[in-house]
């Protein structure tokens, strides 16, 4: 339906972008299937990344977006998840056309991964320093004690005294055990990190100093990140590039200017409104009505948001909508920016 | 840096020989019914190196008529059996092999069903499927049976003995080993693993296999005690060492019909099968523990 129309964003983007991308998603589709039913968890995303910079996933629980991570990563769990169709190319390579041995260089070396839960990404039964030299042993020809060595450098690097690396994984807090996981990542310094809510599981006093240090780690080794998040504030600090995802869809995207001051979709305006203002505490909250429609059951044409969208009318319900540039950076997906004179009331009026 | 330098070589070279080895032999110590267990083990294995040296075959096997059924004494402080056979050097002489039965067939069947059960459990689909219904023939197949099928095919020899009791308690491991399995692959730092580009097969050995170990150190030594029974047992019926080499369990059953008049026959071979299997379990539970990091005080 849509994909024509897509693929003609997709080209944009890469003569836009060109040499410089390190990752670029084409109409990925990714979908669950679990007895006969099928969940719709990714339904053409695109977007990418260009070396040294960071783009913010951000969307609902639900909305697809670890999923683009896993995919990403080619680490789709297969059964039940299969990636219908698409494009993914990291560094050059085309992760879903790869040999497992293949992938298995890229992973880790090209492309790293950092996910939700510190508590459980790490293995109780290795020692901290072990780990991250399992990591710069994979993929780099040093012997232990080297790989030990650049394990200890890469716990200084992270905040961690190099000695507790002969530690396990239950003596260290949440907001260590994150910077361990982060120290594994980046162990063999990858061109792209990956980043699923890393700082969902640590309380906002510790996310702030992952944050920072993420970003002078970044800065520092030039590595593009992909953020996954549905914390808006975090992508506000760390990213350079924004796409709002909805039901598997990418429904507005670009500069972090674009995104958050001239807020175009009403999706993302509700988002918006959702968060509380400091200044006016006691203004009511304004939360979008409703829950994310059922994967399961996605409308086939139309919008899938109409339902809970406060704009909507008729014309929502029947056509589906397709990206539109209003900008060369920013893109929405509203049916409603048809009709010429269409605005949102927008967040910053509130 | 070179000072960094040396601090990363005492550290890594501290982190291979006393990190891992002599953590867990520290908490072994620590606790006092590991430490037990692992004594009564090694005097077992110390007599059992006396009984090579020491003792030969001709002295545990002489039939000496006149001093049949003595009750222990100083001159045989286990008494004498019905041929007039010392106790306590047959006792100790057949701990050879009692102690290769419970080692050597808890240790085949560890190997062989601990790595099934983790193809199993860590693969899914087809290959779990193909493993699990082998595994179930093989645990409706009485061990009894199995054993006696397999020493009239291999002939009745210490080693197939071994074999024999080995096969027979594989299926128990396969699903001891998948079940742990299923728990742990589901664990977020499996996929972490897979995200820093770790191979499946290494996946398994280095990440999975350590997690699960814990359920599989306690069945294997809870196991030491029944294979030495299972293979009293099928000596008894014919299928196991010939008969007069004094395995335990042979020891035991030959031991029945004067149970009235000389109990002693079978006090002395029980009490060592019971003191191995009892050292076995402090230990295995020990070691359980030591192997843990999480418990480290």
């Amino acid at each position: 339906m849509s994909m024509k129309n897509e693929n003609a964003v997709v080209e944009q983007q890469v003569t836009e972008l060109d040499d410089d991308v390190v990752l670029d998603v084409k109409d990925l589709v990714v979908q669950y299937v679990v007895k006969k039913q099928v969940v719709e968890a990714v339904n053409g995303i695109s977007f990418s990344l260009k070396k040294g910079k960071a783009i913010g996933l951000v969307g609902e629980t639900g909305a697809g977006k670890t999923t683009t991570a896993l995919a990403i990563m080619n680490l789709v769990p297969d059964p039940p998840g299969i990636i219908k169709s698409g494009t993914i190319n990291v560094c050059g390579h085309d992760m879903l056309n790869l040999e497992p041995s293949q992938l298995e260089k890229i992973r880790g070396k090209d492309i790293s991964m950092i996910f939700q839960d510190p508590m459980t990404s790490l293995n109780p039964v290795m020692t901290v320093g072990e780990q991250i030299a399992e990591s710069v042993r994979l993929h780099e020809n040093v012997n232990k004690q080297q790989a030990i060595q650049r394990a200890m450098e890469m716990l200084e690097l992270v905040g961690i005294p190099g000695e507790r690396a002969i530690d396990y994984p239950h003596q260290f807090s949440g907001g260590m055990k994150q910077r361990v996981v982060i120290a594994i990542a980046l162990a063999c310094n990858p061109r792209i990190l990956i980043a699923d809510e890393p700082t969902t599981a640590l309380d906002v006093t510790i996310q702030a100093q992952v944050l920072s240090m993420m970003n002078d780690l970044k800065e520092k080794f030039n590595t593009a990140l992909l953020m996954i998040t549905h914390d808006l504030g975090v992508v506000a600090k760390m990213c350079d590039d924004v796409a709002v995802v909805y039901a598997g869809r990418v429904i507005e995207s670009g500069t972090l200017e674009d995104v958050f001051n001239q807020t175009m979709h009403p999706y993302t305006e509700g988002l918006f409104n959702s968060l509380p203002n400091i200044g006016k505490r006691d203004t009511e909250l304004k939360p979008i009505p409703g829950l994310m429609p059922d994967p399961t059951k996605l409308p086939k044409v139309g919008c899938a948001f109409a339902d809970r969208c406060r704009y909507a009318t008729d014309i929502c319900r029947e056509k589906t909508p397709e990206p539109r540039f209003v900008s060369d950076t920013h893109m929405i997906a509203c049916v409603r920016y048809d009709e010429p004179d269409f605005s949102i009331e927008g967040w910053q009026n509130e | 840096m070179s000072k960094k330098n040396t601090t990363a070589s005492r550290l890594s070279s501290q982190y291979q020989k006393e990190n891992r080895t002599a953590m867990v032999w520290k908490r072994l110590k620590a606790n006092r019914g590991a430490f037990l267990g692992l004594i009564i083990l090694c005097i077992m294995f110390l007599l059992m190196i006396y009984s090579f040296i020491f003792i030969s075959y001709d002295e545990i096997s002489a039939i000496d008529s006149k001093n049949t059924f003595q009750d222990p004494s100083w001159e045989h402080p286990f008494g004498t059996d019905e041929m007039g056979r010392d106790m306590l050097k047959r006792t100790i002489y057949g701990s050879r092999y009692s102690l290769a039965v419970a080692f050597g067939a808890v240790g085949i069947g560890m190997i062989i069903g601990t790595f099934l059960g983790c193809i199993a459990g860590y693969y899914g689909g087809w290959v779990d499927n193909l493993i699990m219904r082998a595994s179930d023939v093989l645990s409706s197949l009485p061990g009894t049976l199995l054993g006696m099928v397999i020493v009239t095919i291999l002939g009745a020899k210490l080693i197939n003995l071994i074999i024999a009791v080995g096969v027979s308690c594989i299926a128990g491991f396969i699903r001891m080993a998948r079940a742990s399995v299923l728990t742990v692959k589901a664990n977020e730092y499996v996929e972490s693993a897979r995200a820093i580009g770790m191979s499946e097969f290494r996946i398994i050995f280095t990440q999975v296999l350590p997690n699960s170990l814990s359920p599989l150190i306690v069945t294997a030594t809870a196991r030491m005690a029944t294979a030495v029974l299972s293979a009293a047992g099928l000596s008894f019926l014919g299928f196991g060492v010939p008969v007069p080499n004094p395995e335990w369990g042979a020891l035991i059953s030959g031991s029945r019909n004067y149970l009235r008049f000389a109990p002693h026959l079978c006090y002395f071979p029980g009490l060592f099968i019971m003191l191995m299997a009892f050292s076995c379990a402090l230990l295995g539970d020990g070691l359980r523990d030591a192997l843990d990091p999480k418990l480290n005080k």
